[in-house]
């Protein structure tokens, strides 16, 4: 067949496209049935796995970062307060070109490099989609109106407020509450992050790091729905966050002014302790610095300048300063020789101006020696050892005693160990023993050794506020007390590591008398001609309206070699003695024990003892208990 | 002769009865009724996909409301005078598609739309999804079937031209689907089956090479689709998001309007391409099982009208136009299930937007049309 004919056969046809259409449908059917097989494997199947998906997709748990407690002083005036912050940050996703971004910011408010390499290692942490980062932490009014007008070319880019701390007095308080700075890579490591999740700060120095748990509250949780652009639709539900504890330390702000000025522009500390409970009332330690410039961030110069400093103002001298007690150490090796009958009130010796051990040649020099002879005390009891300040009496006593004798009786007053509750910082100081040198040093104890033990120099370390705990008891009349910041507020203080001690009862009064007496006339005997009169009498004692105990002393900084005076003129200032003193008033009913030390400031009765009156002074004449007690006297 | 006479008479009779209305007019009531119920309950999905806003919802029932009046003018055109006009159709259809390529609007990095200044602005291959099939049955009408090779490479000439142009616009995914519509004719044609796995086994075959001759944003899809986990905020964030959609819809689904991936935003293209994810987010398994009765149903009544046709050209249109119809739905619910790479494809009367609306009621026309122009045969 050439060409066929074109006769179509139509039902031919028909069949075929019959069979293919039913083919074809049947197909359909099929790839129908395997849709609704995905459909059944992604929702029925898969359903939990997806249902999960989608939840964390819209759900999110914030955290809510709760309040830090507030800490007051006594009378209730504010040391640490929370005050609101402008920190800006970005949000990465939705910033498409960052270092534009920086750009525009350093044009608008500047920025430098420690803020960008700061903000790049924040960066560079975990983090959850859609949680902002900190580029500068702390925003003047200028600035966040600046960048306020500018937002809507700076998208990704929030002005976020938050509470932050802040200390209203500044540097005046800094060495007694600590303060709390932001948590750094190391802190991450050891903090509970759930505690912390929506906090960045950390109480690391004083109260605030002792009492961090209950200042810093419980965190809260809300659970938030939000969009595919992270924004917030609702609000699922919340567990608000539990405020932290609000602190009232035994401070009081009037007399931590006025022990400041008291020490003025001089290096040194000043501890005021209430006998009684142990309280601190005032802990200055100079000099100091801003804490506020470490909440926000400080920058590396700032910084630097104060780690650098020669004078060490991060140092708290109150609490971590460990100095030779010089003679402040004085009644208490008398009070150990009373007790121990080593010696009794009545022995007496003649003092030529220096001691020697038997078969020694070494001159141990009484404070008044002079190269040709002229210096002593004459005839010295104990009391006027303590009231002269007579080296040589307490010389022979403590070679008498022997350092063990010393060292158990002196531990009764907390030397050597950390009593302090709920000062972190607080060091142990150095109370020797036989035991220790051999420990130590490898050598055993030379009597010579314990001669200068006897006016506390050597080996031997204290902190102010150990003295003061020690003079503390001593006001006591023996009655333990351990030293204390917090007032109310928590209790966390009997969780202290601290040492606890006992009340020193084997003490017989006449004993407290005595020493009490000799510490007395340090500052009120006078009138009694050369060489007589108590050794802080001049500076402090002739209108002193109310009567105290005082101890003076001095520690030195270099030794002075055998035959040579001491002159101060001639040394650096630096090498200066430090200046002691302790003391405590009114005498009949102790209410504020205080201990001064000025650092390089010379003579303690001469630089210390007015530093610990002024600060009585105003403890108990500037509405202090004291007139309100002669007030009402009055008015009777 | 008179026994057939006498048989048959009574039943078209019958037939003529139950629907003389509808043929008078060239309406088909069970289409009417499915492509209303099934917008119907496409304008429920949208409303919840645009925020329970009216405005888009209004202006979707307006697009279907147009559209019914397309399918209605469609529908009253006499086969025979489609069948006439299709070569002139397909030769204006490639000649739009060449000038697109030159003068064409470029969005997103494609050609793929044509600006008649001040008037109206098209895609020419929204018109050659009904101009191939069209132009093929016609071909195959004058033609003996099964069509010998001859036939065949002709057709397939026919099909790659658009085919091409398409694909260089570029616009892969419609390409590729007017091919399907195109080789669909052929298949219903009766082409031989070893043709059928003889092109399938080719496909296959030279798939590798196919994989060079992609564009990278294509290949990305590909890749995409067999493991989204790859690029989760990038080019995997859609397929991602539309699974969870449908994943945690579960069976029952989470309640109209209480879907969050499509409320949250979660979910990208959730009033077009992907929709069919908040219907399975809202109503779950079953929702989306009863859209797929509704779809079935229709292609079964376009299935029947096909078989029913009276001659070739009828044929073979309406059954492409019905299984073409099949492989939208196919493509877009596999796309969005992530079994299929994502194509540009809306789902067919459920998605926001009015071309493809549009084209699809035509092809509704065109099967009532082929229908109510029958003949009764004697």
């Amino acid at each position: 067949m050439a060409e066929p004919l074109a006769l179509k056969d139509h039902s031919g046809e028909s069949q075929v496209f019959f069979d293919r259409v039913v083919i074809g449908f049947a197909l359909l059917i099929l790839l129908t049935l395997l849709l609704v097989g995905r459909l059944f494997f992604l929702q029925v199947v898969e359903h939990e796995t997806y249902a999960t998906l989608s939840d964390e997709n819209r759900i999110q748990t914030q955290s809510l970062p709760p309040i830090r407690g507030l800490i007051y002083d006594r009378k209730g005036s504010l040391i640490a307060d929370n005050i609101p912050n402008y920190a800006l940050s970005l949000t990465m996703e939705r910033i498409d070109d960052l270092p534009g971004t920086l750009q525009k910011i350093d044009e608008l408010i500047g920025l430098n490099a420690d803020q960008v390499a700061a903000f790049e290692r924040r960066l560079a942490r975990g983090r959850r989609p859609f949680e902002s980062v900190p580029l500068r932490l702390k925003l003047s009014q200028e600035e966040i109106a600046r960048i306020s007008v500018n937002r809507f070319n700076l998208p990704g880019v929030e002005i976020e407020a938050n509470l932050v701390r802040y200390y209203p007095q500044g540097e005046l308080m800094v060495h007694a509450v600590g303060s709390v700075r932001r948590i750094n890579e190391d802190d991450l490591s050891r903090i509970d992050p759930i505690a912390y999740s929506g906090t960045d700060h950390m109480g690391k120095i004083g109260v605030e790091k002792f009492y961090e748990k209950e200042l810093l509250g419980q965190v809260g949780h809300r659970r938030i729905e939000t969009d595919a652009r992270g924004r917030v639709m609702k609000v699922l539900d919340a567990t608000p966050p539990v405020p932290g504890s609000n602190m009232v330390l035994h401070l009081d702000s009037a007399l931590q002014r006025a022990a400041s000025d008291a020490l003025g522009e001089r290096r040194g500390a000043i501890v005021a302790m209430e006998p009684s409970t142990g309280g601190i009332l005032a802990m200055v330690s100079k000099p100091a610095y801003d804490p506020n410039l470490f909440v926000t961030g400080i920058d590396y110069t700032t910084y630097a300048s104060l780690r650098d400093s020669r004078d060490v103002p991060l140092f708290n001298r109150a609490v971590q300063g460990q100095y030779e007690p010089g003679s402040t150490l004085k009644p208490f090796i008398g009070l150990v020789g009373l007790v121990t009958g080593v010696t009794n009130p009545e022995y007496t010796i003649d003092d030529p101006g220096w001691f020697k051990l038997p078969n020694n040649s070494r001159l141990y020099r009484d404070w008044n020696w002079t190269i040709d002879g002229h210096g002593g005390h004459g005839r010295v009891d104990l009391e006027k050892a303590i009231y002269r300040s007579c080296n040589v009496y307490f010389y022979e006593l403590a070679t008498k005693l022997g350092i063990d004798r010393i060292h158990e009786h002196l531990s009764m007053f907390g030397l050597g160990m950390r009593t302090a509750l709920d000062l972190p910082e607080a060091r142990s100081g150095l109370l020797p023993s036989e035991a220790w040198k051999r420990r130590v040093r490898g050598e055993p104890w030379y009597p010579g050794d314990s001669v200068n033990i006897g006016i506390g120099q050597g080996d031997i370390l204290v902190t102010p506020v150990q003295l003061a705990t020690a003079v503390s008891m001593l006001a006591n009349r023996g009655k333990a007390i351990s030293p204390r910041m917090v007032k109310s507020g928590s209790s966390h203080m009997e969780a202290s590591d601290a040492r606890r001690l006992e009340d020193i009862e084997l003490v017989p009064d006449h004993v407290w008398d005595l020493i009490i007496g000799g510490m007395e006339k340090v500052v009120h005997r006078g009138n009694q001609g050369f060489n007589e009169n108590g050794t802080a009498w001049a500076y402090i004692g002739m209108d002193i309206p109310y009567r105290m105990a005082g101890k003076s002393g001095t520690a030195q900084v270099v030794s002075i070699a055998q035959d040579e005076e001491y002159n101060e003129e001639e040394l650096d200032e630096r090498q200066r003695k430090h200046a002691w003193f302790v003391g405590f008033a009114p005498l009949e009913a102790p209410q504020i024990a205080v201990v001064a030390i000025v650092e390089n400031g010379g003579g303690g009765s001469e630089v210390a003892a007015p530093v610990v009156r002024e600060v009585l002074d105003t403890y108990l004449l500037d509405g202090g208990p004291l007139r309100v007690a002669a007030n009402s006297e009055a008015g009777q | 002769m008179s026994q057939d006479f006498v048989r048959r008479l009574p039943e078209g009779l019958t037939t003529g009865n139950r629907s003389r209305l509808g043929d008078t007019l060239h309406l088909d009531f069970p289409i009417i009724f499915l492509t209303l119920v099934t917008c119907g309950y496409g304008l429920v999905i949208l409303f919840s996909a645009v925020e329970q806003q009216t405005g888009p919802v209004f202006a979707q029932m307006l697009r279907i409301g147009v559209a019914f009046v397309v399918m209605f003018i469609v529908a009253q055109i006499s086969p025979i005078f489609l069948m006439r006009l299709a070569p002139w159709l397909y030769i204006i259809g490639v000649g739009l598609l060449v000038l697109v390529l030159f003068v064409g609007i470029e969005v997103n990095g494609s050609q793929r739309w044509l600006r008649i200044p001040g008037l109206i602005q098209f895609q020419p291959s929204e018109i050659m999804k009904l101009v191939l099939p069209m132009v093929l049955a016609a071909y195959f009408h004058d033609r003996h079937l099964p069509p010998r090779l001859k036939h065949v490479l002709w057709s397939l000439v026919m099909i790659a031209l658009p085919v091409i142009l398409i694909a260089r616009q570029p616009d892969l995914g419609t390409a590729l689907l007017i091919g399907a519509s195109g080789l669909l004719v052929l298949l219903l044609a009766g082409i031989p089956w070893r043709y059928v796995f003889g092109a399938i086994g080719l496909g296959i075959l030279s798939a590798p090479a196919l994989w060079f001759l992609l564009r990278d944003y294509q290949r990305q899809r590909i890749l995409t689709m067999l493991d989204p986990e790859r690029d989760p905020l990038g080019t995997g964030w859609n397929i991602i998001q539309s699974k969870t959609a449908i994943g945690s819809g579960g069976i029952f689904g989470k309640g109209l309007f209480q879907g969050t991936q499509s409320h949250l935003d979660f979910l990208p293209e959730s009033q077009t391409d992907f929709i069919i994810a908040v219907l399975a987010e809202e109503l779950g398994l079953l929702g989306v099982v009863a859209l797929l009765v509704l779809y079935i149903l229709l292609i079964g009544r376009g299935t029947i009208m096909a078989i029913q046709a009276q001659d070739t050209f009828g044929r073979l249109l309406a059954g492409t136009i019905t299984f073409t119809f099949f492989v939208y739905v196919f493509v877009n619910i596999g796309m969005v299930s992530g079994i299929l790479p994502v194509v540009g494809v809306p789902l067919p009367l459920i998605s926001f937007g009015g071309t493809s609306m549009l084209t699809l009621f035509a092809g509704f026309g065109i099967l009532v049309s082929i229908h109510t122009h029958r003949r009764i045969m004697l």
